[in-house]
């Protein structure tokens, strides 16, 4: 009853603030309840590292569900949950990190207790295809005059690429001044993995730390140095259905199906780590 | 006397007709201003006023401020240099193409500016069309003050060799043709009557283009990256200071706002002083 209300007063305010021409089908209550149909349309803000794997889930998704639809923001997760925050039309927040899901539920859109851990990713290092400084360890990511291309911190790729290095630097093989001798080569700080992604592509960098699903997108184009386990970074990516979404129930479906054995399945095809 | 009554009553009739078109036209131009003026103002009522003081002083800040400065100063005045040859031979020659030429010439402000970053990283990129050979020379120019500078002349010269074109091709031939005639030599003229007198859409254009390198920022993080000290512009860190603290990036907004007007403010008056333009 609650949840019908909730859709209703969005349904309402939808079409007070935007005049949305979805009403019709978004005011179906009737997808609440056991084998309805789920229709409608929801918004899906997803971390740009999940973009291709999120574009085939969507898919998959709609061909269960015909009269769904679902579409996708993709950024990094810290201009996501600014953007949930500040009132974006969302339906689903998919973060790559802890981090930024809880910026969203501290915004208070998102219930705390709604949020799923669905996959994980971990970081490789890559380099273009001809690898023009030669880079061909870790440890290499040292050498003087490297360019070397990172995502900016307050992206989760970011933050994680520090964590990396942090891990590395405790290590004796690499010295505990690893991480400031790597940093001393970074030309840019990107605004997502994508981004740094495509400057490797392009050519215009050394080497690049990016998530593993970012390097298995451009397989071809690029070099990847794997990093052990011991050092590398686990991201655990967790999503959320955004509680005051128009179409909750479309929302939620969407969720359990990113956890689902076929979720899981399309998720792995991209690269991701599928929990267990 | 009746006469005069009656011219009276006409010029009160006229003026009360005058002051409701007033009325009337302002309430047409009013939306405009408002939809424009708004959101400024919403960004100055939001922002924290006890942490502008922090921010003003903090090294990201002033760093971010000096960059940018440095690099639009640099930028307009190769706009200046390199874009007035050009302004002079659209003003003052008729050839086949011209049109075109000037068509061309404004691609560069419709075309949306992460297409513009796009466009000299395949161009100047260490694989570019340019880049690459520049690149076997040991040059890189992309990540490096040289591209944010670069970024900023490729959105922002358009606007100026626009104005000074318009600018060169409003001064009158023959007072040129006169000081020619009193034995002054083509670079006389050019500097000592058509400069003067074209001064005014020129000027303006200097402010466009100023501004506009000013604004930059889709260009210059592909092309220029985002390196703190090096190429990290005041939009690019409002942009990423909007990810990390909303009330950082307000206050970064409102201090790049204030610098505006005030430059803008600054040179419209002098201008007017001067010379009695109007911008």
């Amino acid at each position: 009853m609650q949840r019908a209300i909730r859709t209703l007063a969005g349904v309402m305010l939808c079409v007070v603030f935007t005049g949305c021409s979805r009403a019709p089908e978004a005011t179906v209550p009737a997808t609440v309840g056991a084998g309805a149909t789920l229709r409608g349309q929801i918004t899906v803000f997803a971390a740009s590292s999940l973009s291709d794997a999120f574009e085939a889930l969507g898919t998959a998704f709609m061909a269960a569900h015909p009269e769904a639809v679902v579409t996708f923001n993709f950024a990094n997760s810290a201009q996501l949950a600014a953007q949930i925050n500040e009132g974006a039309p969302a339906d689903v927040f998919a973060s790559a990190n802890a981090t930024q899901m809880r910026v969203a539920v501290e915004g208070g859109r998102l219930n705390d207790n709604d949020q799923r851990l669905f996959i994980r990713n971990n970081l490789v290092v890559i380099t273009p295809y001809d690898n023009p400084a030669k880079v061909m360890e870790l440890a290499e990511l040292a050498q003087p005059g490297l360019r070397l291309i990172l995502a900016d911190p307050v992206a989760p790729i970011g933050q994680h690429s520090l964590d990396f290095l942090d891990q590395a630097s405790a290590q004796p093989a690499f010295g505990a001044d690893f991480r400031e001798r790597v940093l001393a080569n970074v030309v840019s700080y990107e605004d997502s993995a994508r981004i740094v992604l495509a400057k490797i592509v392009l050519g215009e960098g050394d080497a690049a730390i990016v998530f593993t699903t970012d390097a298995a997108a451009e397989a071809e184009k690029v070099q990847s140095i794997p990093i052990p386990d011991e050092l590398n970074v686990f991201a655990n990516y967790l999503i959320a259905p955004v509680a005051d979404s128009r179409n909750l129930a479309l929302a939620e479906a969407f969720v359990a199906f990113a956890r689902t054995a076929e979720g899981q399945a399309i998720l792995a095809d991209h690269g991701f780590l599928p929990l267990e | 006397m009746i006469s005069s009554l009656y011219k009276h009553v006409i010029h009160i009739h006229f003026r009360l007709h005058q002051r409701k078109r007033l009325i009337l036209l302002w309430l047409l131009a009013a939306p405009l201003l408002i939809f424009l003026l708004l959101p400024l103002g919403a960004l100055i009522v939001r922002i924290d006023w006890m942490q502008l003081g922090e921010t003003v002083g903090s090294p990201g800040v002033t760093q971010a401020l000096r960059i940018s400065m440095v690099t639009t100063l640099i930028a307009t005045t190769l706009a200046v240099l390199l874009g007035t040859p050009l302004a002079y031979v659209l003003a003052r020659h008729q050839f086949r193409g011209r049109n075109l030429i000037d068509t061309l010439i404004d691609l560069p402000i419709v075309l949306p500016p992460a297409v513009a970053g796009i466009a000299l990283l395949i161009t100047f990129g260490r694989r570019g069309l340019v880049g690459a050979p520049l690149a076997t020379l040991g040059i890189t120019l992309s990540f490096t003050e040289i591209a944010v500078i670069m970024a900023q002349c490729f959105v922002a010269a358009p606007y100026f060799v626009k104005a000074a074109t318009a600018g060169l091709s409003g001064v009158d031939r023959e007072l040129e043709q006169a000081a020619a005639l009193d034995g002054a030599s083509g670079w006389q003229v050019f500097a000592l009557i058509t400069v003067p007198l074209a001064w005014p859409v020129l000027f303006s254009g200097v402010v466009m283009t100023w501004a506009r390198a000013l604004g930059e920022f889709g260009a210059t993080i592909i092309f220029a990256g985002n390196l703190p000290g090096r190429t990290q512009t005041m939009p690019l860190a409002i942009y990423l200071g909007f990810e990390r603290n909303l009330n950082q990036a307000l206050t970064l907004a409102v201090i790049l706002l204030v610098i505006s007007f005030g430059v803008l403010a600054l040179v419209k008056v002098g201008l007017k002083q001067r010379v009695g333009v109007k911008l």
